[in-house]
């Protein structure tokens, strides 16, 4: 049998220590970013020293070749990097729960800006152009679980700007469901107060032709835990970058991705975990299952260690499989470590084809090569969706997986 | 009644060093109900044979056949001859994340049976079933063999031969790895299998230790490819006293007998 598609995984692209430049202070001034141009070439960055400003104005505009662009189709995100958004609040609905708000806020509203802060164009546009945030306040050791749905915001060009925050203590989960058409770029800050519990899902459901850019910026108590898990399934372009920040003693973070990707679909995630503090802890684990000619994954997955970060545990991996010819999955795992006092820091990525010897076990036993193979598909993604812990909302999107599967005679 | 037969067969492997002969002519008849041992050295070719049956993609046959009732397994899928009655207790099950014990064994039982099981049956059959095997009834929430002990694998193994129902199971050093307590668990299991459906065995296996627990009514030992000698179980009482030291070459390099 041939090998499928092709994957690309550089073994260790800034792996071990690195000297790390003078921290980043120019944006704070209002300056303006450097410009990479009249190189031809993107210099060597290291993710610690990545310009940051909540200006649109400040963002040179984008090439394609800058590292955070250059795997995703411009052409088509052209109008989320450059052209003017709709800020105008984006409806939704919402279920209830006992310890959960939702309610719309104003741009000077003090909470909005605690946990992020844009580190590229499409994210800072958003950020420029959005009207009012909405805030989800979870309070109470038993908050419980709210989804928010959102699925009329039709195919202009439009930002949106969350705010998720999770008080001292509390204990709750919000999923973020996204449906129908959309031209979105949009921020979703994510405060995790001290011994808090925070969930949150993002499920990207979109419809064929749908683009959303979205940029998570998480920032963790002390010994706060998160557990961040993205579902991305439909739409043109989906490229949603996580980004947290452990800032403080014990911040746990666990960052869980599955993405399936059909004929001509490219979904992304930038993922960066930013230990800076003592005895923190993070894992990543992100899946993705490629068919049909032109399905596109990227999976970029920075860890950086700070000097204050003595003590951290971390690991990240990345799994891809190529259903069919003609995928392609990009998977780029750097690991950035500024101090020698590490509990374990560790990555894997592999991209490859169907194991023969799963397929011959379940033949075995009577399965059909066919059946072997959804069964061998729906278990690499279910590991991903079994850390959901909302039981109809994994069977949901196990069964959402399967059509997928089911309906591509690829498999 | 039913007989598995295997007729002059010749399989070869691709290795790095070139296409390799392995079995070099093999010849057995197993009918139901029987329990043949087979034995030998590292490297002798036992697996293959094994492999060979349930059809693994590695093997080659370059000639002979593998009959059951007379119909040529070697022309069928991997699944159509686990559908036709053959199991192979593997070795060394492989993982597969994200699928439920509980999931997969009603996946292979609808497969062999062509039809669902009735869900009140068969609960309390998989149940039961796990209870002989002293397999804890949170096993089957497990993922298949993932994170499972060398035991659990090997139980896991004999709780899908019981529940299977073969005609015929190939056993692949389903003692190796296991401790006493656990190999007559193990043991029990393919004994209850055998008189409840009546199977017959192929059980191959390098040490005599698990014929302690199941008798064999057959021992045929390999060497380089080849039945080398064929016997009742006192053969496999005379290897355990001797060892395979009088069928292997007088050359003292054993490592170059156990390729393969």
């Amino acid at each position: 049998m041939a090998a499928h598609g092709t994957a690309s995984a550089p073994v260790d692209a800034l792996a071990g220590s690195t000297t790390t430049p003078e921290p980043n202070t120019h944006s704070r001034l209002g300056s303006k970013q450097h410009s990479d141009g009249g190189w031809g070439l993107v210099p060597v960055q290291v993710r610690s020293s990545r310009f940051a400003s909540y200006d649109v104005a400040d963002f040179e505009a984008v090439t394609g070749l800058e590292l955070e662009w250059k795997h995703t189709p411009m052409a088509i995100v052209r109008p989320l990097t450059s052209g003017l958004l709709d800020g105008s609040p984006i409806e939704f609905s919402a279920t209830e729960a006992p310890g959960i708000t939702v309610e719309w806020i104003d741009r000077t509203d003090a909470r909005i800006g605690t946990a992020g802060k844009p580190e590229e164009r499409a994210s800072a546009n958003a950020w420029t152009a959005f009207d009012k945030a909405l805030l989800v306040t979870i309070t109470g050791e038993d908050a419980g679980e709210i989804t928010i749905d959102r699925s009329t915001l039709g195919p202009s060009a439009r930002a949106a700007h969350t705010v998720i925050v999770a008080s001292t203590h509390s204990r709750g989960t919000v999923i973020l469901q996204n449906s129908g058409e959309a031209m979105l770029s949009e921020n979703v800050e994510i405060v995790v107060g001290d011994e808090a519990a925070l969930t949150v899902v993002s499920v990207q459901e979109w419809k064929s032709d749908a683009v959303h850019l979205a940029s998570h910026f998480a920032e963790v108590g002390r010994n706060g835990r998160l557990k961040h898990v993205l579902v991305s399934l439909g739409g043109k372009v989906v490229r949603v970058n996580p980004s947290v920040h452990l800032s403080n003693d014990g911040g746990d973070v666990q960052l869980y991705g599955a993405y399936f990707a059909d004929a001509g679909q490219h979904l992304e995630q930038q993922v960066f975990v930013n230990h800076d503090a003592p005895k923190t802890i993070s894992r990543v684990s992100y899946k993705g299952a490629l068919q049909g000619a032109g399905a596109h994954t990227v999976w970029v997955g920075d860890v950086l260690i700070r000097q204050s970060a003595s003590g951290t545990d971390s690991y990240e991996q990345n799994r891809n499989l190529l259903l069919t010819e003609g995928t392609r999955a990009d998977s780029v795992p750097n690991l950035e470590i500024e101090t020698g006092d590490i509990a374990g820091a560790g990555h894997a990525s592999a991209s490859g084809r169907f194991d023969d010897e799963q397929l011959f076990y379940l033949q075995a036993r009577g399965i059909s090569e066919e059946d072997a193979r959804r069964l061998v598909v729906r278990g690499f993604l279910a590991e991903i969706i079994q850390k959901i812990g909302t039981p109809a909302l994994e069977e949901r999107l196990q069964g959402v997986i399967e059509a997928e599967l089911r309906g591509k005679a690829a498999v | 009644m039913s007989v598995l037969e295997v007729k002059d067969l010749h399989v070869s492997v691709e290795t790095e060093q070139g296409t390799k002969q392995i079995l070099k002519g093999v010849d057995l008849r197993v009918a139901q109900g029987e329990i043949h041992a087979i034995m030998g050295p590292n490297g002798s070719g036992k697996s293959t044979l094994a492999y060979t049956i349930a059809g693994h993609p590695k093997y080659h046959v370059e000639s002979g056949e593998v009959l059951l009732d007379g119909e040529d397994l070697l022309k069928m899928t991997v699944d159509a001859r686990a559908r036709a009655g053959v199991f192979l207790a593997m070795q060394y099950p492989v993982e597969i994340p994200g699928v439920a014990v509980t999931n997969f064994l009603r996946t292979a039982k609808t497969a062999i049976d062509g039809e669902q099981p009735s869900i009140r049956t068969w609960t309390k059959e998989v149940s039961a079933a796990m209870k002989n095997l002293r397999m804890d009834p949170s096993f089957k929430d497990r993922n298949v063999n993932e994170g499972f002990s060398g035991g659990e694998k090997k139980r896991h193994e004999i709780l899908q031969l019981e529940l299977l129902k073969p005609k015929f199971a190939v056993l692949d050093e389903t003692d190796s790895g296991l401790d006493v307590d656990a190999l007559k668990i193990v043991s029990e299991g393919v004994n209850r299998a055998r008189e409840n459906t009546g199977l017959g065995l192929l059980l191959i296996t390098h040490y005599t230790r698990i014929l302690r627990y199941i008798q064999p009514d057959f021992v045929h030992v390999f060497v380089d490819g080849r039945v080398a000698e064929e016997g009742g179980r006192e053969l496999a009482d005379r290897l355990e006293n001797e060892g395979y030291d009088r069928f292997l070459p007088v050359s003292t390099d054993a490592a170059e007998a156990n390729v393969g």
